[in-house]
């Protein structure tokens, strides 16, 4: 094909190409959507919600879902749907704090260790493996046992062990292009090393990074509900998923299901939507996809 | 009685993004057996999509929408899935373009030939293993007992191709297909691959097709030809008649642009493509100042070997050559000869293990590779790579691409751009490059191979270098767009007056743009001098295999 023949055909801008990703891919649309509810429940959440999530009534406790509690009221007489939805700020905001600071703290140590090589790899990576060698859990929760017992820490400890993942797959993305031809062209252009490493390469290694970011929100907000679980982290009264289903649990057994299913929906449908998002993000991140 | 092979009206659609793409219209042809026909296009003609109809190996998006495939009088478009299978390896099979991808790298090659026996009964698990090392040694390979338990990564190109060979032999088809089976290899491995293939096809009676974008290949091996673009026949004549007589408009503008047997770059290109006026012989600079440019003196690279024993690998073994100003010297050899590591060096992005290299008086050699970036020779020499798409950033657009040197460099004399003036700068060096404005926003996959060849010339003229290393800029582009290109280059010099380190495997190309020639073999430079010359009467052993090795179309 000559230059001359081929119809000039301008390339389609992000909001083209992102609403072509999602038309296409029908579970992207979804998990999109499923998003966009839980940003808005984190936004706006707190002002709308029909009751006021900390306000106990002894006279309304153990009342199952109805008209006027949706999801039903707790040992205190709490309206647990206006907890569950006040709750999503919080576990979002865990999440994305930890995800944030493991992605730049991670992919910086995996660049410089998959650009460079020699000593800078292997005591990155001899430090990833010391990491991966603990159970995750385990060694989050001995980060906050250690470090105290606060929100901070818990966005710290998921942050740690959230980091070996993004430091991985970028060494292993930077590494396959250290000698791509467009990064020896950089150099001829007078690129100094570490800007090469930052405009060009890293940028090209951000498509599979996305996935993992959004896998990563998913297991951040299950470890920061499962420490909460446990008993670290956020404390009651504060409405937060994890210590709501760990409180509800105790009353599965007296029949009182609602208490814990709703949180733990919540927390599952949160899980699933960054699962499922991952492969829509990548594409719309993507140029190569955007013809 | 109808042929052997009978296709009829053959129509491929492809269902993408933007709609429907007719990738092939209406495709007619018979091949007989024992006889071999080629399909030369250029990249997107549809010469592969045919291919793949007769092996039924569309793709998911691809489907045959019309037509009619015969083989053997067995209708290919209506037979079962299962039915195919048992023909695909044993009745058609096919040669694959990259033979490192067409093979599984973690599989021994003789347990993949083995497989392919099994696959088809041709043997069983006692005489597996011997019928594949008879095999391999039908393909030629030296030592097939050894070579049995190779991998591929152990295998040169070369050989990869020879296996890939035999296991589409292995099972004596009738037919094999090639598709572009020596793209990749130099002069004279493609010779040998291809000289067994015709030999083993010969032997056994086989009918073959040839797929290929080199018309020269495709005559010296094939009794009939059929030229196809944009997915439909422009002609189909026997080889000698077509390569005579062509009739079609298209089929002239290809062979013209086939190097071989070209005086001048100007042949190349279609009359009306060529430049108004000849160009004036422009007074050569180095009449003004006799001091080379660029001086090399023996220049050692090593590379420690990783085996126990330790010692080194040769790559380059103490070259001097010097290239003068405003001069065209041709660097040519083989994979593996040391070009590309001479070029890396003088470019300053690999540091030489011994030897000086001499630029405009300085010694450039002694400033550190990982420095140069801040050296104000960086911007005096410059390369163009030899694979544009790679060397394009995939998530800068060509604007952004071709701006890169001037944003860190800055112009000759160090001025700096911004703003209106850099973009002015940039649509100023797209237009001198013959790429058109609008394409300047578009990212590298939006391009086609010349646009992306376009860019990354731009690119590498934009702060005006005085020496410009091409590293084989033409290899992986159709001749028509090679034409182009190397049309371009003369008359960027010819502006500018730049000096060109032309790298290349390709003599016929050397010729058309370089005074002089150097050639290379085993890290060793074996002959060099004016090209004329050495092409004519070349001296050295290596430099005449090498010119024997360029197929001639027998006109």
């Amino acid at each position: 094909m000559t230059s001359t023949a081929e119809p000039a055909r301008a390339a389609p801008g992000l909001i083209t190409h992102t609403l072509y990703v999602l038309r296409s891919n029908p579970i992207t649309l979804l998990a999109f959507v499923l998003l966009a509810l839980f940003v808005l429940a984190a936004l706006i959440g707190p002002y709308v919600v029909p009751h006021d999530p900390y306000q106990s009534n002894a006279a309304n406790a153990l009342k199952p879902p109805s008209w006027q509690y949706w999801f039903g009221t707790d040992d205190l007489g709490r309206d647990v749907f206006s907890r569950v939805v006040v709750a999503t700020r919080l576990d979002l905001l865990i999440s994305l704090s930890a995800v944030v600071i493991s992605f730049f703290a991670g992919s910086t140590l995996g660049s410089l260790a998959g650009f460079y090589g020699g000593w800078t790899d292997r005591i990155v990576s001899r430090l990833l493996d010391t990491l991966m060698a603990f159970p995750l859990f385990v060694l989050a929760m001995g980060i906050v046992a250690a470090m105290g017992n606060s929100v901070q820490n818990i966005v710290i400890a998921t942050a740690i062990v959230n980091l070996p993942f993004y430091a991985r797959v970028s060494r292993t993305e930077v590494n396959i292009r250290r000698e791509a031809g467009f990064v020896q062209a950089a150099r001829l252009s007078g690129n100094s090393n570490l800007r090469i490493l930052a405009t060009q390469i890293f940028p090209n290694a951000l498509p599979p990074m996305m996935v993992q970011i959004s896998l990563n929100l998913g297991w951040a907000i299950l470890n920061a509900a499962g420490l909460s679980f446990i008993g670290l982290g956020v404390r009651p009264p504060t409405p937060e998923w994890g210590i709501m289903v760990a409180e509800g649990a105790r009353f599965i057994v007296s029949g009182e299901w609602w208490l814990a299913l709703f949180p733990g929906a919540a927390l599952m449908l949160a899980v699933f939507t960054f699962n499922m998002l991952g492969d829509g993000l990548r594409d719309i991140v993507d140029p190569r996809q955007r013809s | 009685m109808t042929a052997f092979v009978d296709v009829r009206n053959l129509s491929v659609d492809f269902k993408t993004r933007n709609g429907l793409v007719h990738a092939v219209r209406d495709v007619s042809f018979t091949l007989d057996k024992g006889r071999t026909l080629g399909i030369v296009g250029e990249s997107g003609s549809g010469k592969s999509v045919t291919s793949y109809s007769l092996m039924r190996i569309l793709d998911a998006a691809g489907v045959i929408a019309g037509g009619a495939i015969t083989f053997e009088g067995m209708d290919i478009g209506s037979a079962s899935e299962r039915a195919m299978r048992d023909i695909r390896g044993r009745e058609i099979s096919m040669i694959f373009q990259n033979p490192r991808a067409a093979l599984n790298p973690i599989r021994k090659v003789g347990h993949q030939i083995e497989d392919v026996l099994r696959q088809h009964v041709q043997a069983d698990a006692h005489n597996a293993r011997e019928k594949a090392i008879e095999v391999l040694k039908q393909v030629r390979i030296n030592n097939p007992e050894e070579r049995y338990h190779s991998y591929p990564f152990e295998l040169s190109g070369g050989m990869c191709q020879r296996i890939v060979i035999a296991l589409a032999l292995a099972c004596k088809p009738q037919l094999l297909i090639a598709d572009e089976p020596t793209t990749g290899l130099d002069v004279t491995t493609q010779k040998a691959v291809m000289d067994l293939v015709a030999e083993l096809t010969r032997a056994r009676g086989m009918a073959m097709i040839l797929i290929t974008h080199d018309l020269g290949l495709a005559a010296t091996y094939c009794d009939h030809l059929i030229v196809m673009k944009s997915g439909e026949v422009v002609e189909s004549a026997p080889a000698l008649e077509l390569f005579r007589n062509p009739q079609h408009a298209y089929t002239k503008k290809l062979l013209r642009a086939t190097p071989h047997g070209t005086d001048s770059v100007r042949d190349l290109l279609p009359e009306d493509m060529r430049p108004a006026e000849p160009a004036a012989a422009p007074e050569p600079a180095a009449a003004k100042d006799r001091t080379p440019l660029l001086e090399v003196r023996n220049l050692v690279k090593e590379y420690p070997l990783k085996s126990a024993r330790g010692g080194v690998f040769r790559a380059v073994g103490g070259i001097s050559f010097s290239v003068g100003r405003g001069e065209s010297v041709g660097l040519v050899g083989e994979s593996g000869c040391g070009k590309s590591t001479t070029s890396s060096m003088v470019m300053r992005l690999l540091d030489p293990t011994s030897g000086t290299i001499r630029f405009d008086g300085t010694d450039i050699g002694e400033i550190p590779a990982g420095a140069f970036a801040r050296s104000p020779y960086r911007g005096r020499l410059q390369m163009v790579f030899q694979d544009a798409t790679d060397s394009l950033n995939p998530r800068f657009s060509a604007r952004r691409s071709i701006a890169d040197p001037l944003l860190q460099l800055g112009l000759k004399g160090g001025e700096r751009l911004s703003g209106a003036a850099l973009n002015a700068r940039v649509e100023e060096l797209a237009t001198l490059c013959g790429l058109p404005h609008h394409l300047l926003d578009r990212f590298p996959h939006q391009l086609s191979g010349g646009q992306k060849a376009r860019v990354g010339i731009a690119r590498a003229i934009a702060v005006s270098p005085d020496l410009l290393v091409l590293d084989e800029p033409t290899a992986a582009l159709d001749v028509s767009v090679q034409a182009v290109v190397l049309n371009l280059l003369v008359d960027l010099k010819e502006k500018l007056g730049m000096s060109y380190l032309f790298v290349s495997h390709d003599l016929a190309v050397v010729k058309l743009l370089c005074e002089r020639v150097i050639v290379m073999k085993g890290g060793e430079i074996v002959e060099q001098g004016n090209c004329a010359k050495i092409l004519e009467a070349p001296e050295h052993d290596y430099t005449k295999a090498l010119l024997a090795a360029i197929p001639h179309p027998p006109i």
